[in-house]
């Protein structure tokens, strides 16, 4: 286990440095990049880059100048917020975006999970079909649009919620929900096939046969062992939220990491998107090790034979 | 001999997209006090559907218990009950064994739990008797260290160790009936026997009657009592375990025994029964197994035949046995068998 | 249990023998995997619906631009007309009579307004373009985006997989590691940098689609080819001597087509998705071209006063992204060989 936890650690690792390290040359590559010559930047910001990331030298000495900054927890001073640093900035959007994406997720597997059982036990009946087309539409139609939908007729139209911005916990819901219907869908699809599985296997034939309810049956015995396998998609989701935030934070126009990402890309303020990403990228390899982590604590089958062997 | 089980004409379709399966048409046994009933039969015969419908764990939406059909079990008729009612017979007065160890036991519970849990359901004990009892019923049935497995998950157990363990979970509340469908099929050939020798001791520790399932007369031969072959949703054969192997009379009963690989035999091939079971979706006119029988007759395509008597423990359904028919000779197997048996017989010795 | 015996004629006793072909006789007609495929996506409604829904989608992405009589030249005079069908105009709950509620409730009449006689099927944007051949022009480019982007994805993938799976050993582990350390950057990272630096268009969009792509396309393909390669019909192709070229193309391919072509119509909506969400972060299409992303970007921008733009191309893009996802659902459980009885 310690064995298989210093691997994982060492891979992320490995994958954060390279991100890092393609982001540099990546942007390196970009007309007008902060590293090139045609830069829009003013004077103070060219010495203060200059300064920092020694555009005068080679480019391996920028490389690990900009490394060591990095690892120090120096990403660069924005273009747009008159050379603000980077990681201030993000430091006052995360807010807005962490409390969305914690809402959205806890949200929206737990209501997944839970529209995906009832599936599974009440298969082929009115409830079914409507947690599959649930599942349908929440896959299929796009974060964005499917936020403006929201905002246009339940905002704007029917006035039952704030339109955009971010002043109380009321302007969270509609962003909330936008964020949670790609979650609940995968969640429900992949509970139902689990459930309606674990439900036709030996062991719960076993169980009714030592004359156990089929409440005990769904919930001590089936659900545990459905619920396991779908931990294995709460990494994707966490991602898919990442996503999304970029463009239901646009919608709804709330001050947080994926609408100032935007608003940068928009006006090509480098330092912001490249701070930006590694912090993504991190977030990302960060959530993928824990979902796994969890997964391994779950599964007894996976406890101990690591632990064992 | 008192009967503790009596299933008659029990008749169980599915319903799939193609049509209504028969998949049981008519079948009739009575189990006896104390006895191991072996019913065999091929894939698709309808051995182990029988055994379910017994224990009502035939999923309700695709399957369909046709009105006459009855399980009289300690005089109520098991098709009657209600689900709460039959939670409270199930692992209780009847339980079940299922063929393959490796997947009937949950994988996220600790057996010792597993095995405790009838002994909470049915009666009434509390946590630490509860876990005292499963500590000796993993002692019964032969796991050593038993304090420390009883904390394990099944998959820190091997193929037979699960079996052994499943066992337990079903003698817990020393049931009245026990089915074990096709109990040591997925075993190792050595640890089938140990198996079959576990359930033989403990049918006599504990005085449970066993309806035994299989597909081998190996099996078969050393446990059982009484064998029922079935054949396309119908009891073809039925009487005691010697009159089954030594004198059968259905020519399928004829084919399973000359199909038999034995040590003593010289045949270089095998017998095999031509064609494969019958669609139960459309069952043929008459004898199921007449297109596959080279015995057949003409009334064998027009009816079915009733069950002949042959002795008072000794029937078999087919019109070979009518007074009418013409006599035909078993196969070569089936003759050596019976005169092996009679030579026994004459010597007053025990084969 | 035993019936009373019954008197039956003699002639009932002969002898009588099947044909024993006759028991060996195959019930079913043999079907060939498409064939058996085939009958199963046609009990699967929803996939049917699909495909209908989707062929008219596509035609319409290919002759639609010509129908309304309009083009998409610029026209400000006729800025901003709401949608507007003279056949349904009088249906009350449809929203194609060319009238436009505005904020405060007030009904305004735009085509009297301003005495234009022609009719916008779908309206027009703020420069007077014809958004019924705008949209079908963006469907087009959206599907030739999702479509080529795709076919690249494929190749790459199907090619990295079977090699990585084949080969094995140290190749294998190689391979496999620069995987684990691709899917460990995130997609949106990748396709954002790329577009950087390639210029928006719709190259760099599709190279940036299908350069995320594969990834998942070649751990399925290797996952295959690791479970079919040690099966017996390659090891016995094998053993008589065929080529790894043969064999993989030959032998391993054809038991792949399934699992490949259920990838690939899931790969094809989550295209359309990027390519839209990228169009609308700002990372589109440059006008005058426009995809579906571009199209729904600019009705976000107007929503409050000119809904239509936003909410015809919104369903456009969700009907193509819902009838991808159902057929492609249908075609993995036909072509699941595990659902085969």
């Amino acid at each position: 286990m310690v064995g298989y936890l210093l691997k994982r650690i060492g891979l992320m690792l490995l994958t954060l440095f390279i991100v890092i390290s393609l982001t540099f040359f990546l942007m390196k590559l970009i007309p007008g990049s902060p590293f090139s010559a045609a830069a829009k930047l003013n004077e103070t910001q060219r010495a203060i880059m200059a300064a920092k990331y020694g555009l005068d030298q080679p480019v391996p000495v920028q490389y690990l100048k900009y490394m060591t900054n990095v690892l120090q927890g120096d990403l660069g001073v924005s273009f747009q917020f008159s050379n603000t640093p980077v990681t201030e900035l993000i430091a006052k959007r995360i807010g807005p975006s962490a409390t969305l994406g914690l809402q959205a997720m806890i949200f929206g597997t737990i209501f997944g999970i839970i529209l995906g059982v009832i599936a599974a036990l009440r298969q082929n009946t009115w409830m079914d079909y409507g947690s599959t087309l649930v599942a349908v539409l929440g896959k299929s139609i796009p974060s964005f649009v499917f936020a403006a939908m929201l905002q246009y007729f339940i905002a704007v139209r029917l006035g039952w919620f704030p339109v955009a911005f971010w002043r109380g916990y009321e302007y969270s819901i509609l962003p909330t929900i936008a964020l949670a219907i790609f979650p609940i869908s995968i969640a429900a699809r992949f509970m139902r096939t689990e459930m309606i599985e674990v439900l036709s296997s030996d062991y719960i034939v076993l169980a009714r046969a030592k004359g156990a309810s089929s409440f005990e049956v769904a919930f001590k015995h089936a659900l545990r062992n459905a619920l396991i396998p779908v931990v294995t998609v709460l990494g994707p989701l966490a991602v898919s939220l990442i996503t999304g935030s970029l463009v239901v934070e646009r919608v709804f126009a709330i001050p947080g990491l994926g609408e100032q990402f935007v608003t940068s890309i928009n006006v090509l303020d480098y330092p912001v998107i490249m701070g930006t990403t590694i912090l993504f990228a991190a977030l990302f390899i960060f959530v993928v090790l824990i979902v796994d982590i969890l997964y391994s604590i779950i599964d007894p089958r996976i406890r101990l034979s690591g632990g064992e062997n | 001999m008192e009967s503790i089980l009596t299933v008659k004409d029990l008749a169980i379709s599915f319903n799939t997209y193609a049509g209504e399966v028969k998949a049981i048409r008519g079948v009739n046994f009575e189990l006896y006090k104390g006895e191991t009933l072996a019913i065999v039969g091929e894939s698709g015969s309808g051995k182990s559907v029988t055994t379910k419908s017994i224990m009502r764990l035939l999923p309700k939406s695709n399957s369909e218990m046709k009105p006459e059909s009855q399980i009289l079990f300690d005089g109520k008729d098991l098709t009657k009950q209600t689900d709460k009612q039959m939670e409270k017979i199930r692992g209780k007065d009847i339980s079940m064994i299922f063929q393959d160890p490796m997947t009937s036991l949950n994988p996220t519970m600790k057996i010792g739990k597993q095995i405790a849990e009838p002994l909470l359901k049915h009666q009434n004990l509390s946590k630490a008797q509860a876990k005292a009892r499963a500590l000796e019923l993993l002692k019964l049935v032969g796991i050593p260290n038993p304090e420390v497995r009883i904390n394990q998950y099944p998959h820190q157990f091997s193929g037979g160790q699960r079996q052994r363990i499943v066992i337990a979970v079903a003698l817990a509340c020393n049931p009245k009936v026990l089915i074990a469908d096709e109990p040591t099929t997925a075993l190792d050939v050595t640890i089938q026997a140990q198996i079959l020798d576990l359930m033989k001791d403990l049918q006599k520790k504990i005085d449970t009657s066993i309806i035994f399932i299989t597909h081998d007369l190996g099996v078969v031969a050393s446990v059982a009592d009484r064998v029922a072959v079935m054949y396309g949703g119908r009891i073809v054969e039925v009487g005691t375990v010697d009159e089954i192997f030594y004198n059968p009379k259905h020519p399928y009963t004829w084919g399973l025994i000359s199909s038999m690989p034995s040590l003593e035999t010289d045949v270089d091939e095998l017998f095999v029964i031509p064609g494969s079971p019958p669609d139960l979706l459309n069952p043929p006119k008459g004898d199921a197994f007449a297109a596959r029988n080279r015995f057949a007759m003409a009334i064998d395509f027009e009816e079915e035949p009733p069950m002949f008597k042959v002795s008072e423990t000794h029937y078999a359904a087919t019109w070979l046995l009518h007074p009418d028919a013409p006599y035909v000779e078993p196969p070569e197997a089936v003759k050596k068998n019976q005169e092996k048996f009679n030579n026994a017989q004459s010597k007053g010795g025990v084969y | 249990m035993v019936n009373p015996i019954k008197r039956i004629p003699k002639e009932m006793f002969e002898p009588k023998r099947v044909d024993e072909s006759l028991a060996e006789k195959i019930e079913k007609p043999s079907l060939s995997f498409w064939q058996d495929a085939w009958l199963r996506v046609k009990k699967n409604k929803a996939a049917i619906v699909s495909v209908v829904v989707l062929t008219l989608l596509i035609i319409m992405a290919l002759i639609g631009p010509y129908l309304s009589g309009h083009t998409v030249q610029q026209n400000v005079e006729h800025a901003n007309l709401p949608p507007r069908i003279a056949a349904v105009a009088d249906v009350s709950w449809l929203p194609f009579d060319g009238t436009l509620k505005n904020r405060d409730g007030a009904i305004l009449t735009p085509y009297e307004d301003r005495q234009i006689t022609e009719s916008y099927w779908f309206g027009t944007d703020s420069l007077g373009r014809d958004l019924f051949t705008r949209l079908w022009l963006g469907v087009r480019i959206s599907l030739f985006i999702a479509f080529l982007a795709t076919a690249i994805d494929m190749v790459i993938g199907v090619s990295y997989g079977a090699i990585s799976g084949y080969f094995g050993g140290r190749v294998d582990n190689i391979m496999q590691r620069i995987i684990e350390i691709l899917s460990g950057i995130p997609n949106l990272v990748i396709v954002i940098l790329l577009i950087l630096i390639l210029e928006p268009g719709i190259l760099a969009i599709t190279l940036a689609l299908a350069l995320t792509g594969w990834v998942t396309m070649a751990r399925v393909v290797r996952g295959q080819v690791l479970k079919l390669k040690n099966q017996e019909f390659a090891l016995a192709s094998k053993t008589l001597g065929a080529t790894d070229y043969r064999i993989i193309f030959k032998h391993l391919m054809p038991n792949m087509v399934g699992v490949i072509i259920v990838n690939m119509m899931f790969t094809i909506p989550s295209a359309i998705f990027f390519e839209a969400f990228l169009s609308f972060i700002g990372l589109g299409l440059k006008p005058p071209n426009a995809s579906l992303g571009t199209l729904i970007e600019d009705g976000f921008r107007v929503m409050l006063l000119y809904p239509y733009m936003l909410i015809i191309p919104s369903i456009v893009i969700s009907l193509l992204m819902v009838t991808f996802n159902l057929l492609g659902d249908g075609l993995r459980d036909a072509l699941d060989p595990k659902m085969r009885d």
